[in-house]
């Protein structure tokens, strides 16, 4: 293993052990928004499994959440099923998102760029207003589960845990990808798509494969969210909102980045959480979410981890060429590396390269 | 018969002022290579604006827009100034995208900050019963006649200063070719912003009409986006002769889908043809093949 893969490989179990002490502390707010926020995790990262590593922006996942909501709503509802066997829901769930994403991917897929994110966005409606007006739906009053018998002081747990496993199984399998054959594809497509084809990507099928496999989290995502939150409502099944936050929480990590993402949504949503609780503020809190937004695209565009990547290795570069800069300094005429020693000097001691050597 | 007639009259009418707010949204993406998600709240800023005219100062809306025309103008060339201007490199459109989106949940964020999620519909002299125009037992608002001619003349206005004037020619320039352009001597980000200042201006007047025709509240600016995205993409981004067709031809077809039919569906057909169009012509209906590849 490289360092870089060490480090990250310390760092996803420093995390997920964190995750996993957290419900001890037995406070039920902190673990009810603890599941939103390995929910986010674990929908950021399965995004970006496609729209990071291959460049197109896909603002339908929640098309996919919502899938997955009804799937397991109305399973449970026609098969009244409650306890423990939801959770065995979960990969239809995903397995019926994923097939929905194999006709949304063929058609969406044939374009491009911009016209691409509106295809996305007119297909995420469209599913919305199903879900609005068939009647199977339930309607606008949506449809809602057998009631969980469970103790409300422990009832959290099991979908924390669930999340959790989710996120990091999502998690790894990005990190999987990306180095892989199939990851250097859908890369290469991101870089230059005919170019990529020309040197044999089928990127049509590559494509298609990374669009069904974050389909099939974000549908398991869904139907978790049903019995956690007990309700399958066209508004927050197919929610505008979902698709908006995990590009915000994966542009603000790093966009197309492995540990991008988990970094964005643990840094976001338990902000976005906690403002749930301000009611009297929700509106003020989404002025916030935007300007934040704005903020990090212009300040920050390629997000914060590449960015402070960035910072790092030109520090660490200007440090090394200041203590280069005394023995280079005499040995050449005076003029470019004492400018350049100079010019690394100044962020740190003020002392120029000349005056020292 | 009657019923056909007039759900394709209604269709024109509306699709006209849907037509407009396109035209806006297809030109910012032609000179900009963006684009503007916040185009339907921006609408419904619009919309709220000229509500806001009439109940305080009662300033009728089409007096009103003497003022929310040159504040909407403002307010793009500022956003573009802000927010689009600053974007650069690679991921620079899909970048702008989100700032648009940004932008769209702020302005959200303050409306219902502002005035609640309560609907809106006020009534003036222009949508109240008496001014409607009976041909034959088919009674037609005047709102819809005039909103629709005040789309058209704001849209020959934009073609003739495409195709007569010399800012005209510097926009279509742009659009062909930004190097080019700029090679030629043409300030290209003064013509962005003027281009994002234009767009945004006649959400003004889209809104105002919108807002007069149907109730609202900040939410609707989901709906709209949406439904001028498809327009836009139907038509072939960037083809403004296309977002005025595809506009009145849609429209129309939800109009008759809303009679025969059930207004619940009308727009599930508008996405439904977006789709169906998509699969045969991914260029859009009047588009033409993407000049500019990734």
């Amino acid at each position: 293993m490289r360092p870089a893969a060490i480090w990250r490989a310390a760092g996803l179990v420093l995390l997920v052990a964190a995750a996993a002490v957290i419900p001890l502390a037995k406070n039920v707010t902190v673990t009810h928004v603890g599941v939103f926020v390995l929910l986010y995790v674990g929908a950021a990262v399965a995004w970006n499994i496609f729209s990071g590593f291959t460049g197109y922006i896909s603002l339908g996942a929640a098309v996919f959440f919502g899938v997955g909501v009804y799937t397991v709503a109305l399973l449970s509802k026609h098969l009244n099923l409650a306890g423990g066997v939801v959770f065995a829901l979960y990969p239809l769930a995903g397995l019926v998102a994923a097939v929905v994403a194999v006709p949304f991917g063929l058609i969406a897929l044939r374009v491009r760029r911009h016209t691409f994110v509106v295809v996305t966005i007119a297909v995420f409606f469209i599913f919305q207003l199903m879900a609005y007006n068939f009647s199977w739906t339930g309607g606008s009053t949506g449809i809602f589960p057998p009631f969980l018998n469970w103790d409300p002081n422990t009832f959290d747990m099991p979908f924390y845990y669930t999340a959790l496993v989710i996120a990091v199984g999502a998690a790894v399998l990005a990190w999987a990808i990306w180095g892989s054959r199939f990851g250097l594809q859908l890369r290469a497509i991101r870089d230059d798509e005919d170019r990529a084809r020309g040197l044999g990507v089928k990127a049509m099928r590559v494509k298609l494969a990374a669009f069904v496999i974050s389909g099939f989290i974000i549908g398991m995502l869904g139907g978790l969210y049903f019995y956690f939150q007990s309700e399958a409502l066209p508004e927050y099944a197919f929610n505008p909102f979902f698709d908006l936050t995990i590009a915000l929480m994966a542009f603000l990590g790093g966009f197309g980045t492995l540990s991008g993402p988990i970094f964005g949504a643990l840094l976001l949503e338990p902000y976005l959480g906690y403002a749930q609780f301000q009611i009297s503020n929700a509106y003020v809190s989404e002025v916030v979410l935007g300007a934040v937004f704005l903020v990090v695209i212009i300040l920050l565009p390629r997000g914060i981890l590449p960015t402070a990547g960035e910072r790092l290795t030109a520090w660490r570069a200007a440090r090394a060429r200041r203590s280069a800069a005394p023995a280079a300094a005499p040995a050449g005429p005076a003029g470019a590396p004492v400018a350049g020693a100079a010019k690394a000097g100044t962020a740190g001691t003020g002392t120029p390269g000349s005056g020292r050597a | 018969m009657g019923t056909f007639l007039r759900a394709v009259a209604d269709g024109v009418l509306e699709g006209g002022v849907y037509g407009l707010m396109a035209v806006g949204l297809t030109l910012i993406f032609g000179v900009l290579d963006i684009i503007n998600i916040a185009q339907g709240i921006m609408v419904i800023l619009g919309a709220y604006l000229s509500y806001v005219l009439w109940t305080h100062l009662h300033i009728d809306q089409f007096v009103g827009l003497l003022i929310t025309v040159p504040a909407m103008f403002i307010l793009g060339v500022a956003i573009q100034f802000l927010f689009i201007r600053p974007l650069r490199g690679r991921e620079r459109t899909s970048m702008s995208l989100l700032a648009c989106y940004a932008v769209a949940i702020i302005i959200e964020g303050v409306l219902y900050q502002r005035f609640g999620s309560n609907y809106v519909s006020y009534t003036t002299y222009w949508n109240s019963p008496r001014a409607t125009l009976d041909i034959g037992g088919y009674y037609l608002p005047y709102i819809y006649l005039a909103g629709f001619a005040l789309a058209v003349l704001l849209v020959v206005a934009i073609y003739w200063t495409l195709y007569r004037t010399q800012f005209g020619r510097s926009i279509r320039a742009t659009m062909q070719d930004h190097t080019a352009a700029r090679l030629v001597g043409i300030d290209v980000n003064r013509v962005a912003a003027l281009t994002f200042g234009i767009g945004v201006a006649v959400t003004a007047v889209g809104g105002m009409v919108f807002g007069t025709l149907n109730a609202f509240n900040p939410n609707t600016g989901y709906d709209l986006i949406s439904r001028l995205l498809a327009i836009v993409i139907l038509g072939g981004l960037g083809s403004i002769g296309g977002a005025l067709g595809a506009s009145v031809l849609v429209i129309t077809l939800a109009s008759l889908v809303d009679v025969y039919w059930n207004p619940e569906w009308s727009t599930v057909v508008f996405y439904g043809a977006m789709v169906l169009v998509l699969v045969f012509r991914p260029q859009g209906l009047f588009g033409r093949k993407e000049a500019r590849a990734q």
